[in-house]
C-alpha cells in the first residue's frame, strides 16, 4: 500500500473543492494539498449548473434584502449568522472568480450583468449565459493548474476516512485505473463531494452524485442535518430529468397547463404578470418548492398534459424571441432540441419537477468545521446552514465560492498547528478498510444491483417526494430497510482491478442507501410542513413551537438512525408568514 | 419500450484477461429517444455488467462519454439510436488514445497538454485587488474568445485529428483552442509566454488544416479556427523576430 503524506486532503474537485485548494495554495504556500476526485475535476457536477450565482451588485439592492430573501426562502430554518456572512462575501467571491477569468455575461458598458431569479426581490444573479456552473468549474480547474503545491489524484475513489484519537488522520483512496489502494495521510480533510440527488429516480443530477461524502461522514458519527429537505426543481425534462434553468423564467419564460392557463396565479403567487414582464417574487419567479408543489396540485386537478414521457406542463419561451434565446439561453435551446425534439423558439418545452438538490448534509458550524476534529465540509454535501428548508436558486454557486474559500483557510490554519500522527495505527486501519473493500468485491449473492437502485429511487419518489404522508414515508422506510438487507447479498460479476465500474457502482449504492435512509427517517420525524417538506396528513402546517429546529440524523449501522434536534440561530429575522405574489407587497407596506 | 430491438457491437478489452480487443454483440430494446449512453446503461444493467464506460451528466456538458460511434467520434449522451436504426451500431473507444479498458481511454496525455498551455489569466501586474471590483470587459471583447471558452475537454477533436494520430507530441486542437481563449481575453497579459508554445514545431505549425476537429466538436468550439488565428499571430511573431532578434 502506497502512503502519501500531505497537509490538507480535499475529497471532491468540483467548485467548492477547487476553490478551497486554490485558497490554500495561494495563501499557505508551505502546505501540501492533495485534491482527490473520482472523476477528472471538470466532470464534477458543478459543470451542469446553468442559471447563475447570487451576489448583491445593484445600487437599488442591499445585503439586507438578499438576507431576507434567503431566510424567508428557507422558511426560517437558516442559520442567520451564516446567511449574514454569506451575503456579505458573495459578490466579493464572485469578483474573485471574475479576476481568474470567469466569463460572466456583461452589460454593454463592460460591467457585470445580473438576471432575475426565483424568490429574489432584486436582480442579483450573475450569469455566464446559461452555462454558469460550467464556466465557474473550468475557470477554477484551470486556475488551480497555476499551483504546483496542489497534487491531483484524478479518478481516485474515496473508500473511507481514517480516524484515530477522535481526529481525522487521512483517507484511503482507490486508484480506479490501477485498482490500487493508497493511504493519504493528512492533518485536515475537506469533504466536498456534492449532493445525493441520485437517490431519486428522476433527477437533474449526474451519475456521480451519489452522496459519497455524506455517507462517509455519517458512518463516522457526524450528524447529517436537515436531510428531509430535498429540492425538486420545477422545470426538468420529462424522462431524463435534464435541467431547464430557472434562468428561463428569470428572462421571462412562463408556465402553462394544458388549457394554456398560467396556473401559478391560483396558488398565492399571482396576480398574473403581463407576458414578457416578469416581476420579482411573483408568478414564475416564486421559489422552487412552491412552484413544484403547484405542479402536483395541477396534476391532481387533471390540468397537466400526459405525454409519452409522463405528465408535464409547458415552459413557454416563445415570446422571448430567437435573438434573446440565443444570447441568454443557448444551452437550453440545444438541450430541448436534442432531448425532447422541441425548439423553444417555436414550441413550448414540456417540463416536470425533478429532484435537484439536497438542502441538508454534513453538519458544520459557521466556519465549515464538523464535529470530527480536522474534518471540514463544504458545498452540497455540507449543511453549513445557509439554505434552511428550501434553497433559493443561484445561492448554491455563490456558496461554493464563499465557503470554499473559508474552508480552505480553516483547514489550512488547522493543518499548520497540527502534527502528523504516527503512521503505524493508521496503516492498520487502512489495511482493514482495504480488506473490507476486497470482501465487497467478492460478493457473490443473488441480488441484482440495478434492481436495488431502481427500487430505491422509485420508493423515494413515492414516499418522500413533493408531498408526504405518515403512511407514504413509513412505506419508504420499510422498503429501504429491505433494500439495505438485500444489498448485503448483491452479486458483483466483475472481479477485475482495472477500471472496475461495476464495483464502484456497488460502493456508491451503499452510500446512496445510507443517505436515503437519513432522508426518510428525518422526514417522518418532522411532524410539520415547512419549505420543501410538505405533508398532506394531519401535519400540513408549519409548527414553530416544536419544529423551528434542525434535524440531526445519527447513523446506527443496521438499525434505524437516531433523529435529534438542534436550535436554529436567529439574529434579526423572527419567523413570519412566508408570502409571495401580491401578499408579499402588502406585507412590505 | 417497443418490441423493436437494435444490434450494438462493442469493442471489448480487459487488459487483465484479453490479449487484444475483440467485438461483442448485444441486442438492445429500441426507442427513438434512447441515446447511445442509455443503450450502454441498459447493457450494463441487464446484459453484461462488466462492460465499462465513463459517463456522468447525460446532457453534453461534463465531457465524460466520448467514444467512436460507427467510426465517428461522438458524445454517447448526444448521439441517438434513431439516427442509426435499423442498422447496427458499432462502438469503440476514442481513436488516437490508448485503450484503458473497453470504451475507456487513457486521458493522461490530453490532460497534460491542457496543463501545459498555461490556461489561466496571467495579469498585467500584480493581482488586481478585489476591492477594485471586476475588470471591465465589453460584450465585443468577450466575443473575441467566447467560442474558445466553450470546450468541455471531451477529447473528440484529438480522436479526429490525423496529425495527433501520427505524432503525439502535437499540442492538438483543444489545448490550442484553450490557449487562444486566454490569449484573446482582454484581462490577460500572458500572450508572449504562451506564444512560445504556439511557435514550437509541435505547436500550431504541426496542424495541416484538415479541419475535422471542428466538424466533430459537440460544442461548436471550432478549434481549427483558433489554430488559424494563432498561425497568424505566430507569423507576426516570426516577422517581428526577424527585425528585432532577442
Amino acid at each position: 500500500m502506497q502512503i502519501i503524506k500531505t497537509d490538507v486532503a480535499i475529497i471532491g474537485a468540483g467548485g467548492s473543492g477547487l476553490r478551497a485548494a486554490i485558497e490554500i495554495a495561494e495563501n499557505y504556500p508551505q502546505l501540501d494539498v492533495a485534491l482527490i476526485s473520482k472523476v477528472y475535476p471538470m466532470r464534477s457536477h458543478t459543470v451542469a449548473a446553468e442559471g447563475g450565482a447570487a451576489g448583491v451588485v445593484q445600487d437599488s439592492d442591499s445585503l439586507d434584502q438578499h438576507f431576507d430573501d434567503t431566510v424567508s426562502g428557507g422558511d426560517w430554518l437558516c442559520e442567520q449568522d451564516v446567511v449574514q456572512y454569506f451575503v456579505e462575501n458573495a459578490a466579493k467571491q464572485l469578483t474573485q472568480l471574475e479576476h481568474w477569468g470567469c466569463p460572466w455575461s456583461r452589460k454593454a458598458d463592460g460591467n457585470i450583468n445580473v438576471r432575475a431569479f426565483g424568490g429574489m426581490k432584486k436582480e442579483r444573479t450573475w450569469f455566464a449565459a446559461d452555462k454558469s456552473g460550467f464556466h465557474i468549474l473550468h475557470t477554477l480547474f484551470q486556475t488551480s493548474l497555476k499551483h504546483p503545491k496542489i497534487t491531483r489524484f484524478d479518478e481516485h475513489f474515496c473508500l473511507d476516512l481514517v480516524v484515530e484519537n477522535n481526529k481525522i488522520q487521512g483517507v484511503v483512496i482507490l486508484d480506479i485505473a490501477e485498482g490500487e489502494a493508497k493511504l493519504i495521510q493528512a492533518k485536515s480533510v475537506i469533504m466536498a463531494t456534492g449532493g445525493a440527488g441520485r437517490v431519486y429516480t428522476y433527477n437533474t443530477n449526474g451519475g456521480i452524485v451519489t452522496g459519497d461524502g455524506m455517507s462517509l461522514a455519517y458512518r463516522h458519527g457526524v450528524a447529517l442535518r436537515d436531510m428531509e429537505f430535498i429540492q425538486y426543481h420545477p422545470t426538468g425534462l420529462p424522462g431524463s430529468g435534464i435541467l431547464m434553468t430557472e434562468g428561463c423564467r428569470g428572462e421571462g419564460g412562463v408556465l402553462i397547463n394544458k388549457n394554456g392557463y398560467r396556473y401559478l396565479q391560483d396558488y398565492g403567487l399571482g396576480p398574473e404578470t403581463p407576458l414578457g414582464q416578469p416581476k420579482n417574487k411573483h408568478m414564475e419567479l416564486g421559489p422552487r418548492d412552491k412552484i413544484s408543489q403547484c405542479f402536483w396540485q395541477e396534476q391532481q386537478k387533471g390540468n397537466v398534459i400526459t405525454g409519452d414521457r409522463g405528465d408535464v406542463v409547458y415552459l413557454d419561451l416563445r415570446h422571448l424571441g430567437e435573438t434573446k434565446i440565443n444570447e441568454r439561453l443557448p444551452f437550453i435551446r440545444e438541450l430541448a432540441k436534442a432531448y425532447v425534439g422541441v425548439d423553444p423558439v417555436h414550441e413550448p418545452i414540456p417540463v416536470r419537477p425533478t429532484v435537484h438538490y439536497t438542502m441538508g448534509g454534513i453538519t458544520t458550524n459557521a466556519k465549515t468545521e464538523t464535529s470530527l476534529t480536522g474534518l471540514y465540509a463544504i458545498g452540497e454535501c455540507a449543511s453549513v446552514g445557509l439554505h434552511g428548508a428550501n434553497r433559493l436558486g443561484s445561492n448554491s454557486l455563490s456558496e461554493l465560492a464563499v465557503f470554499g474559500q473559508l474552508a480552505g483557510q480553516q483547514a489550512a490554519e488547522y493543518a499548520q498547528q497540527a502534527e502528523h500522527h504516527t503512521i503505524k495505527p493508521l496503516q492498520e486501519k487502512a489495511q482493514k478498510i482495504i480488506a473490507r473493500t476486497e470482501a465487497l468485491l467478492h460478493s457473490n449473492g443473488n441480488e441484482k444491483m440495478a434492481d436495488i437502485r431502481q427500487e430505491m429511487g422509485d420508493c423515494m419518489e413515492e414516499g418522500v417526494g413533493i408531498y408526504r404522508t405518515q403512511t407514504s414515508m413509513q412505506k419508504t422506510i420499510d422498503k429501504l430497510a429491505e433494500l439495505k438487507a438485500r444489498y448485503k447479498h448483491i452479486n458483483i460479476n466483475d472481479k477485475s482491478s482495472v477500471f472496475n465500474t461495476e464495483f464502484l457502482y456497488a460502493i456508491e449504492l451503499g452510500y446512496l442507501l445510507d443517505t436515503a435512509e437519513a432522508i426518510a427517517h428525518s422526514a417522518i420525524a418532522r411532524q410539520e410542513s415547512r419549505g420543501s417538506h410538505q405533508r398532506i396528513d394531519e401535519f400540513n402546517t408549519r409548527n414553530d413551537v416544536h419544529f423551528l429546529k434542525h434535524s440531526l440524523a445519527y447513523y446506527q449501522a443496521d438499525k434505524a438512525p437516531i433523529i435529534k434536534y438542534s436550535d436554529v440561530t436567529i439574529t434579526k429575522s423572527q419567523p413570519a408568514e412566508r408570502v409571495y405574489g401580491a401578499a408579499s407587497e402588502t406585507k412590505e407596506k | 419500450m417497443t418490441d423493436k430491438t437494435i444490434e450494438i457491437e462493442i469493442l471489448r478489452y480487459r487488459p487483465e484477461q484479453d490479449e487484444k480487443p475483440f467485438p461483442q454483440q448485444f441486442e438492445v430494446p429500441y426507442h427513438p429517444d434512447m441515446s447511445i449512453l442509455e443503450a450502454l446503461q441498459y447493457i450494463k444493467d441487464h446484459l453484461d455488467s462488466t462492460v465499462s464506460f465513463r459517463w456522468s451528466c447525460r446532457m453534453a456538458i461534463c465531457g465524460s462519454c466520448g467514444l467512436m460511434v460507427n467510426n465517428i467520434p461522438k458524445l454517447g449522451c448526444k448521439a441517438f439510436l434513431r439516427d442509426y436504426y435499423p442498422q447496427k451500431v458499432k462502438l469503440e473507444a476514442l481513436a488516437n488514445f490508448p485503450i484503458e479498458r473497453d470504451l475507456i481511454v487513457v486521458m493522461d496525455d490530453f490532460i497534460k497538454k491542457l496543463e501545459e498551455i498555461k490556461p489561466y489569466i496571467i495579469p498585467e501586474s500584480d493581482d488586481k485587488c478585489l476591492s477594485e471590483g471586476t475588470y471591465k470587459q465589453t460584450p465585443e471583447q468577450m466575443e473575441k474568445y467566447a467560442k474558445f471558452s466553450m470546450c468541455i475537454n471531451c477529447g473528440l477533436c484529438y480522436s479526429a485529428c490525423p496529425q495527433y494520430g501520427l505524432d503525439k507530441n502535437f499540442t492538438g486542437p483543444a489545448a490550442l483552442a484553450l490557449l487562444a481563449r486566454y490569449n484573446r481575453d482582454s484581462r490577460d497579459a500572458g500572450s508572449a509566454e504562451r506564444m512560445k508554445i504556439v511557435n514550437q514545431e509541435q505547436g500550431v505549425w504541426s496542424c495541416t488544416f484538415v479541419g475535422y476537429c471542428s466538424v466533430v466538436c459537440p460544442k461548436g468550439v471550432d478549434p481549427a479556427a483558433a489554430i488559424q488565428l494563432l498561425k497568424v499571430e505566430s507569423s507576426k511573431d516570426y516577422l517581428i523576430g526577424m527585425f528585432k532578434p532577442d
